[in-house]
């Protein structure tokens, strides 16, 4: 069984995925540039796909640039931001009807992607540099973006842990960048970004949909066209020493306390150890089968929610739960218990079957909406590797119990992050 | 079994009103890997004063119980039915809304198994004092977290500050004091009330065999004694038409205001043809106001005022609604102002054929992706079903929108005593 067929063609610059389908009852294109994050950069980089989705020579206004796309039966337009492993990814994701539904018969296809090529190859410049205006309104709403993080607990503590973790190393850096480096950037300097990222980023366009794959290459070849280039690859970090586990508390005005805790796993996407690691994190914490939800909340009435994930380009599992203040050492003890039941193998084979099974029902899941498609296809353009759907379902399935124990034992305890209301009592 | 064609959108959809008077859709999707199905009850949190079954007398029960129950219908004798559902490789969830509570699953595979535990867990009860007791933990967790978060208090400030009376104002998970006074007893009377099929619609969305699930469905409720249950009894007190308050401010531990304009509905009575007319009107009037197209967003954003979290809503439902507009903002004082005088000028005009057009064509759009999702299929079709109105109508009916209409919503919706305002500071050190 062949799950996704994903056809790749390279172009000018960069790679071309179609996946046909029919499925859906709209096309989606997703255009991907991905560059080594770094401290000089990240802030720079953040805000260029806000200021390229705000406007465009052809369209000089954000309010004309909507209008268009509204009369284009309301393509959706949206940028994104996100960090993998070493990398940090901009995704510009624009999904349109597909004619066939319509009454109206016009060819909505070629036009979204002439309106995306658009948007990356003819940015609104004039003297080398992106319009003032724009560029000035777009740093206001950034900084905002930055400072929300702040407020919305459950993503400030996720960051905090990350900051902690992984102090010194590129994945402590933000994914918005860091509030006191955007006033510095200029309309010049953001437009000198804009030329270094489009030549030298690894970039990929996904198209999903009921499409020629014959017409969409030929529109691609047509429109989007870059220089040649060699992407820039990072080096695997080496395995961090197991070094003694650090513990942070935070005291803010908060009514629940976050917890989160951050493992080393050292094993990547792809790795032999990778499929078991899945399953490991699937028996643990991934699911509300898990050891996590049961032992934390289901027995111990902690919490409303405990789970564990993993960032598969990194090498680390993190765990979060919210509980009351006066819960943390309960709490903690428990996560640690069942991290130590792994490591003992102590979990048993029907553990093991459901949370296979659980694990294949999400994959499948996932690839029945677009983005879900683009999102598992584009591992393989973070690890440089070629990894299909059926092959890591079939290696998910061979994972033993013996495999996932020898898996356990590579997983340090990192560092403990507790945001708290409370000052802890001496 | 009836057979629906919606034929521009290519879709088909099958309905069978069972013998014990539960509905059931299934609406096939070719293509796809997974079967989502929800088995939902009209009864959410504003069902808070009602009959019970079997007796005479009114009662009110403790906020939060419509919520409370959902959570511990997945607790049985032999354990929990997530446990069970990813034996059998599905995923499974529930959620309680204003007037909804529903239960569900999407799975890749066994999926009739699935679906035979879904309508079996929700119409086999098993509440003990101990697992009630329990469960209090996990909820005032929830209770604490939703405490936490800005956005739901932004959005709860407001709701208080446009109804006086009706239980819409009270949040949806209760206080931890009032879920302290449920017993075991009282999700009883609920549920015995509640989830009788006849106040209950199921709904399938995936590559099913339509005959089969069907049949299965029947074969499955005729097995259950069900009597028939009469009408079920809620009462609301009287609420006015204004807003009850005009304004509120709460302090937070954060960084940016946040703001939200609200105006509460005009008509609280309406069902039906006539209530999914008003609400889509009023949809597409808040789109041809601030849309991201609009000159008024230009405006705002130009000023400073809004960000990327700017976004507007109606609904409304039998017996409350309202609009709501805002987001974060550096300045909510000035959001306000400029707001209502956007809101305001609107009246004398503005409303062109041009922006309805191209409001709809982006409305029209909306739904093709919506329909993209299993998941807003059954979700949406059951909301729009307890309200008497049919999802598949809305294109139909956007399609018919004249500017006049819009024009006549725009007249008699907005108005100042309607509306409200409720702000999220930043708290004084």
């Amino acid at each position: 069984m062949t799950v996704i067929s994903e056809s790749v063609k390279e172009m000018e610059g960069y790679n071309l995925h179609i996946v046909k389908t029919e499925k859906f009852k709209t096309n989606t294109l997703v255009w991907k540039m991905k560059a080594p994050i770094s401290k000089e950069e990240v802030t720079l980089r953040a805000l260029l796909p806000y200021v390229l989705q705000s406007s465009s020579k052809k369209y000089p206004s954000s309010t004309k640039l909507r209008a268009f796309l509204d009369e284009l039966y309301g393509a959706s337009f949206y940028v994104d931001l996100a960090k993998k492993g070493d990398y940090h990814v901009i995704s510009f994701a624009l999904e349109i009807a597909n004619e066939k539904f319509l009454s109206d018969k016009t060819p909505l296809l070629r036009i979204g992607m002439e309106f995306l090529a658009e948007i990356l190859t003819n940015p609104n410049v004039a003297n080398n540099a992106f319009e003032q205006d724009t560029v000035e309104k777009e740093k206001r709403t950034h900084k905002q973006r930055i400072q929300s993080n702040y407020d919305d607990k459950m993503k400030y503590s996720s960051t905090r842990l990350v900051e902690e973790m992984c102090k010194g190393e590129r994945y402590a850096l933000h994914v918005h960048g860091e509030m006191d480096e955007v006033a510095g950037i200029t309309a010049q300097s953001l437009f000198s970004y804009y030329k270094k990222a489009f030549s030298e980023d690894e970039l990929d366009l996904y198209v999903i949909g009921d499409v020629s794959e014959d017409e969409v290459a030929a529109i691609a070849h047509e429109k989007i066209k870059f220089s040649p280039r060699q992407p820039k690859l990072v080096e695997r970090s080496e395995a961090v020493a197991e070094r003694e586990v650090k513990t942070i508390n935070e005291v803010q005005d908060v009514k629940q306390g976050k917890l989160n805790i951050g493992f080393r796993t050292n094993i990547f996407y792809g790795d032999e150890d990778y499929y078991a690691l899945q399953v490991l994190n699937g028996i643990y914490g991934g699911f509300s089968h898990s050891k996590l939800f049961i032992n934390v909340r289901e027995k111990a009435s902690l919490a409303y929610y405990a789970a564990s994930r993993l960032e598969s380009h990194k090498g680390l599992m993190m765990v979060m739960s919210g509980i009351e203040h006066r819960n943390y050492e309960q709490a903690v003890a428990i996560i640690n218990e069942q991290m130590a039941a792994m490591k003992k193998g102590d979990f048993s084979e029907q553990e093991l079957a459901q949370t296979k099974a659980v694990i294949r029902n999400q994959l499948l899941e996932t690839i029945d909406t677009a983005r879900g498609i683009v999102e598992i296809l584009y591992h393989n353009v973070v690890s440089h590797q070629n990894i299909t759907l059926d092959h890591w379902l079939e290696q998910m399935e061979r994972a033993t119990k013996e495999d996932i124990v020898k898996v356990a034992q590579k997983i340090q305890l990192d560092t403990v992050y507790f945001l708290t209301g409370q000052e802890a009592v001496q | 079994m009836e057979k629906i064609t919606f034929e521009q959108l290519q879709e088909e959809l099958y309905y069978e009103k069972l013998a014990n008077g539960l509905d059931v859709y299934i609406l096939p999707k070719r293509g796809f890997n997974k079967t989502y199905a929800t088995f939902t009850t009209k009864y959410g949190s504003v069902d808070n004063h009602f009959i019970p079954l079997g007796k005479e007398e009114f009662v009110k029960v403790p906020d939060g119980i419509a919520h409370f129950l959902e959570h511990k219908l997945f607790e049985k004798e032999d354990g929990d039915v997530f446990q069970q559902f990813s034996r059998q490789g599905a995923s499974a969830n529930a959620f309680t809304s204003f007037t909804r509570t529903a239960y569900l699953f999407s799975s890749t595979s066994n999926v009739e198994l699935n679906l035979e535990t879904l309508m079996d867990f929700v119409q086999e009860p098993y509440f003990t004092e101990k697992t009630v007791e329990k469960e209090k933990g996990i909820i005032g967790q929830e209770i604490t977290m939703y405490d936490d978060n800005p956005d739901w208090r932004l959005y709860f400030g407001l709701i208080e500050n446009l109804y006086q009376n009706h239980p819409v104002k009270i949040d949806i998970a209760g206080t931890i004091d009032s879920i302290s006074h449920i017993t075991k007893d009282m999700l009883y009377e609920c549920y015995n009330t509640f989830y009788h099929p006849s106040n209950m619609l199921l709904f399938v969305v995936g590559p099913v065999d339509v005959e089969k699930i069907m049949n299965q469905i029947k074969e499955n409720q005729a097995k259950k004694p069900f009597e028939s249950q009469p009408e079920i009894k809620r009462r609301f007190e009287a609420e006015k038409k204004e807003a009850n308050e005009g304004k509120k401010i709460l302090e937070m531990n954060v960084q940016t205001p946040k703001c939200l304009l609200g105006i509460k509905a005009l008509h609280h009575d309406q069902s039906g043809m006539e209530m999914l007319k008003n609400e889509l009107t009023t949809n597409v009037l808040l789109d041809m106001l601030f849309g991201k197209s609009s000159v008024n967003y230009e405006q705002l954003y130009n000023e400073g005022l809004i960000d990327d979290t700017f976004s507007y809503d109606y609904t409304q439902e039998s017996g409350f609604g309202f609009a709501m507009i805002g987001g974060d903002t550096s300045n909510p004082e000035q959001l306000v102002a400029r707001l209502k005088e956007m809101l305001f000028a609107i009246k004398n005009g503005g409303l062109t054929e041009e922006a309805l057009l191209r409001t709809k064509k982006k409305k029209i759009g909306g739904f093709l992706r919506a329909v993209n999702s299993p998941e807003f299929i059954a979700n949406q079709f059951t909301r729009y079903a307890f309200n008497e109105m049919n999802l598949f109508d809305v294109v139909p009916t956007l399609e018919k929108m004249t500017i006049d209409e819009v024009k006549r919503v725009a007249n008699e919706f907005i108005s100042e005593e309607r509306l409200s305002v409720c702000q999220i500071m930043p708290k004084k050190k």
